[in-house]
């Protein structure tokens, strides 16, 4: 619902710590609503630069919205350092592996339903290689997620030269055990997913017969949500994925 | 997208970082998403010490044209330097 300009509001955040994958404890940043609640969830899979500013302003704009957000630290494991440094020696590894992160989003969401003002009802969305993982989770995590949201996850389809034992099968491949309703955000100019790519896996769902919609903007390529970054920001088509993105999770986390 | 394009050599020299001079174990070389130049992908590389932290590091990001002439630019010096030293 939008706010109205007499009504009163408030939030909360703060980084706090989480048993991720294995246990291990992990950090992460939570953002809620001020007041008793029920409230949704939804995880937040921060990209390959890592767990940045954007990712925490974007924790916060759910709070906004009227949801309990979790960003979990999903390097958390490799040290501590500037977010930088730190997405550094995680690129320079290969990246994390997929079991791991979705031990993590499993944990997240264990987190968030474990709260007195959670109603329940939790969904993940990710960008780049956090849709990616979004799709993983949704396909084989051990927790229930009620929708996700992957926007222009690159690596849903790969190819098998591309295997490695981080990412040992082609997310593509666990389609038919996508547990929830998914919506997809993709620019067409992006070249990770390719248009082709996001042919490839709308045949798939639909194999399947999956619940999902998907979004495809003209003029945008990936990242076109990051402000920051304005070689990819693409206001107007911005704009309106995010507009798209409040009306799906309304949809199927709302109640 | 996220490449995870990585292709790691060892190496041995100094850098200096935001707190000086430390030794370099490696140079991890990325074609993958950059910080700071404005491209969706860009050559970088990264001087570090591993067992030091993430601090301990000594970065660039190039455009692949750059990168490219980079490579040859050290191969030439490398060449002249060797060839003066035979000399010497």
């Amino acid at each position: 619902m939008p706010y109205r300009t007499d009504q009163h509001e408030g939030m909360f955040a703060e980084t706090v710590t989480m048993a991720g994958d294995n246990g291990d404890n992990i950090g992460a940043y939570l953002a809620r609503p001020l007041g008793p609640g029920p409230f949704p969830g939804v995880v937040l899979i921060h990209h390959a630069p890592g767990w940045d500013e954007w990712y925490r302003e974007a924790t916060r704009k759910f709070a906004h919205h009227g949801y309990v957000a979790i960003s979990p630290n999903l390097y958390h494991r490799v040290g501590h350092g500037t977010i930088e440094d730190v997405a550094v020696m995680v690129r320079s590894a290969g990246g994390v592996p997929d079991d791991q992160v979705v031990g993590d989003v499993d944990g997240s969401i264990r987190y968030l339903r474990s709260l007195p003002y959670s109603s329940g009802k939790v969904g993940v969305m990710g960008t780049c290689s956090g849709g990616r993982h979004a799709y993983l989770c949704a396909c084989r995590g051990k927790e229930k997620i009620d929708a996700i949201v992957d926007l222009w996850g690159g690596g849903v389809v790969m190819r098998e030269e591309d295997l490695r034992p981080m990412r040992p099968v082609s997310p593509l491949d666990y389609t038919k055990d996508l547990s929830c309703p998914l919506l997809g955000i993709f620019g067409n100019d992006d070249r990770a997913p390719t248009a082709e790519q996001v042919d490839q896996h709308e045949a798939e769902l639909k194999k399947f017969n999956k619940e999902y919609e998907f979004h495809r903007y003209d003029g945008a390529g990936h990242g076109f949500f990051y402000y920051d970054r304005p070689q990819a920001y693409r206001a107007e088509q911005a704009v309106d994925a995010w507009d798209k993105l409040w009306a799906f999770f309304e949809k199927h986390l709302a109640s | 997208m996220c490449t995870n394009i990585v292709v790691k050599a060892s190496i041995s020299g100094m850098g200096k970082g935001p707190d000086g001079w430390f030794n370099l174990r490696e140079a991890n070389v990325s074609y993958d998403h950059p910080f700071h130049v404005p491209l969706e992908h860009a050559l970088n590389i990264d001087f570090v010490d591993e067992a030091a932290g993430p601090a301990a590091r000594v970065a660039v990001e190039l455009t692949p044209d750059s990168a490219r002439r980079l490579v040859e630019t050290i191969l030439e010096a490398l060449a002249q330097g060797e060839a003066a030293e035979a000399q010497a």
